[in-house]
C-alpha cells in the first residue's frame, strides 16, 4: 500500500489529465458532431432537406475518418496538430487528433439515434406547419435525447481507451501511468491499483449515463 | 372550401412508375363530412396529403378558400398548415411530451403568446374529456385516448379544416364510436370540414355526408349519404356496403 500512497499525487494529476483530455474532446465532438449528424440525417436520400450528391461525399469522409486506427490518425494529423496548438506533444496535442476521430464517431451514433425518431412523428409536425428548425428542436431532439446521451456515454467509454495511447507523446493520462509505473518500473501492484481505478471510472460514467438517459425517456 | 381539381400523382418504384392518384377532381363544401374509402393502396392517404401539400401533386390544383395551393411559395404553405388539423391511424404523439405539451405543439410552431396558449389547450382537451390527464405521458395512456390527444392537439388552432387519415383504424369498435362521436361534435360545435380517409364503410355510414369511393387512384363513384338509402352503382361501392355494415 505504501508505494501507491506515494505515488498518490502522480496518480490524480493523470486522472486529471485524462478527465481534461475526455472533457475537451467529448465537448467537441457535441459541438461538431450533433450539426454534423442532424445535417447527414436531414440530407438523406428520402429524408427532410434530400441531398444525395452531398450525402454521398459527407457519408464518405465519416466512413473513411471512422475507419483510421487511432494510433495512425494521431500521427497522420500531426501538422494539422502543431498547426492548431503549436506542438505535438503533450496532453493539449492530443485533444486534436481525438477530437478528429470522436467527432465523426459521435456524427454517425447521432444519425442513427435520430433514424430512430417515429416517421409519424415528423409528418404530423410538417402537418403542423413546422419548419426545419422547429422539427429538429421541437420533435427530433425532444424524442432522441435519451439515446443522445446513451450514444455520448459510449463515447466517453471508448474514448478512455483511446486518451491512454496518449502516453506516447508525452500527453499524459492514465494510460501514460500505467506504461511508466506497471510496464517499465514492473510494479504489478501500482498497475493493479490502476486498473481497478479504471474499472470503477468506466462504471461510474456508465451508471451515470444510463441514469440519465433513463431519466430522459418517458416512453417506458 | 376545398375542391380539387385533376390532381394526379405518380410515384417512381422499383417496378417502375406507379399512379396512386389518377386525375381526381373533388369539391368539398365548407361544414360537411367528406369521405374517402376505398381498399388498401387505393390511393386515399395520398390523396389526402395532397390536399396540404405534404404530397406535391405531379398535375392539378389544390384550391382551399379559393386559394391555389400548389402556387404557394413553402413559407406561406407552412402558415397555411397552421389552420388545417391532421389526425392520424397511429396518433402520432411526441412520446417525451406531456399531453398538455402535445396539444401545444401546434401553438408554439405558430408562435402564438404563451400566455394565450394555456386557455386554448385546456378548452380543446376539455372537447375530448382529457382534462384530467393533462400532465400524463402519451405511454400511459389507451389507444383512444391517444387519438383524443390527437385531436385535440388538431383543433388547438381553431383550423377551418381536419383531415383525418384511418383515426379508427387502429382501435376496438367500441373505442371506434367513441372517436366517430367527438369527430362529428367537433363538426356540429365548431363548423370544421372534416375529410375522413378509411377502409371501413361503417366509420364512413355513420358521421359522412358524402363518401368517394376509390379504386387505384381513381374515384369510382361520389356518395350522397344523408339520402335515406344510397344506392351505390360501381361493383366496388356495392361490395363495400354489403361486407361494411350492409343496408
Ligand atoms: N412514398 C411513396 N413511394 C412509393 N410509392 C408510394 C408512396 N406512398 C404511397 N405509395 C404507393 O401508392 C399507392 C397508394 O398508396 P396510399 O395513398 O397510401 O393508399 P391508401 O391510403 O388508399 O392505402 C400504394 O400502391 C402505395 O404503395
Ligand atoms: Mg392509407
Amino acid at each position: 500500500m505504501g508505494i501507491i500512497l506515494e505515488l498518490m499525487p502522480q496518480i490524480v494529476k493523470a486522472f486529471g489529465e485524462t478527465f481534461y483530455m475526455l472533457i475537451v474532446t467529448l465537448s467537441i465532438a457535441a459541438l461538431l458532431g450533433i450539426p454534423l449528424g442532424t445535417y447527414l440525417y436531414l440530407i438523406r436520400p428520402g429524408s427532410m432537406l434530400q441531398k444525395p450528391k452531398i450525402y454521398l461525399v459527407l457519408d464518405m469522409l465519416v466512413n473513411i475518418v471512422r475507419s483510421f486506427p487511432f494510433l495512425v490518425l494521431l500521427v497522420a494529423v500531426i501538422p494539422f496538430t502543431r498547426f492548431v496548438v503549436g506542438t505535438s506533444l503533450g496532453t493539449t496535442a492530443v485533444i486534436v487528433p481525438l477530437s478528429i476521430s470522436a467527432t465523426p464517431d459521435f456524427a454517425r451514433l447521432i444519425e442513427q439515434v435520430l433514424l430512430d425518431v417515429n416517421r409519424g412523428v415528423i409528418e404530423m409536425a410538417e402537418a403542423s406547419g413546422a419548419n426545419v428548425f422547429q422539427i429538429i428542436w421541437k420533435v427530433l431532439y425532444r424524442e432522441a435525447r435519451s439515446g443522445m446521451v446513451s450514444s455520448a456515454t459510449m463515447l466517453c467509454v471508448s474514448f478512455i481507451s483511446y486518451s491512454t495511447v496518449a502516453g506516447l507523446v508525452g500527453g499524459g493520462g492514465i494510460g501514460d501511468f500505467a506504461i511508466r509505473y506497471g510496464y517499465y518500473r514492473y510494479q504489478p501492484k501500482v498497475m493493479i491499483f490502476t486498473v481497478v481505478l479504471i474499472i470503477a471510472l468506466v462504471q461510474v460514467i456508465q451508471t451515470i449515463g444510463r441514469s440519465v438517459s433513463h431519466r430522459l425517456d418517458k416512453r417506458i | 372550401m376545398i375542391r380539387l381539381n385533376d390532381i394526379n400523382k405518380t410515384y417512381e418504384t422499383a417496378n417502375g412508375p406507379l399512379r396512386a392518384v389518377n386525375s381526381v377532381t373533388v369539391n368539398i363544401s365548407a361544414g360537411e363530412i367528406f369521405g374517402f374509402i376505398g381498399f388498401s393502396g387505393a390511393g386515399k392517404s395520398t390523396l389526402l396529403r395532397c390536399i396540404n401539400l405534404l404530397e406535391k401533386p405531379d398535375s392539378g390544383q389544390v384550391f382551399v378558400d379559393g386559394e391555389d395551393f400548389t402556387r404557394l411559395q413553402k413559407k406561406e404553405l407552412l402558415k397555411r398548415r397552421q389552420k388545417i388539423g391532421m389526425i392520424f391511424q397511429h396518433f402520432n404523439l411526441i412520446q417525451n411530451a406531456t399531453v398538455y405539451q402535445n396539444v401545444a405543439f401546434p401553438l408554439e410552431i405558430a408562435g402564438l403568446d404563451k400566455k394565450l396558449r394555456r386557455e386554448r389547450i385546456l378548452h380543446s382537451l376539455e372537447t375530448v374529456d382529457l382534462l384530467e390527464k393533462e400532465t400524463a405521458y402519451p405511454v400511459k395512456l389507451s389507444g383512444g385516448q391517444k387519438q383524443r390527444v390527437a385531436i385535440a392537439r388538431a383543433i388547438v388552432t381553431n383550423p377551418k379544416i381536419l383531415l383525418c387519415d384511418e383515426p379508427t383504424s387502429a382501435l376496438d369498435p367500441q373505442t371506434t364510436q367513441s372517436i366517430l362521436h367527438y369527430l362529428k361534435r367537433i363538426n356540429q360545435e365548431f363548423g370544421i370540414t372534416i375529410v375522413l380517409v378509411t377502409h371501413e364503410m361503417e366509420a364512413a355510414r355513420k358521421i359522412c355526408n358524402r363518401v368517394s369511393v376509390m379504386d387505384g387512384g381513381k374515384v369510382v363513384e361520389t356518395l350522397n349519404m344523408s339520402e335515406s338509402i344510397p344506392e351505390p352503382q360501381s361493383e366496388l361501392a356495392k361490395f363495400l356496403f354489403v361486407n361494411g355494415g350492409g343496408i
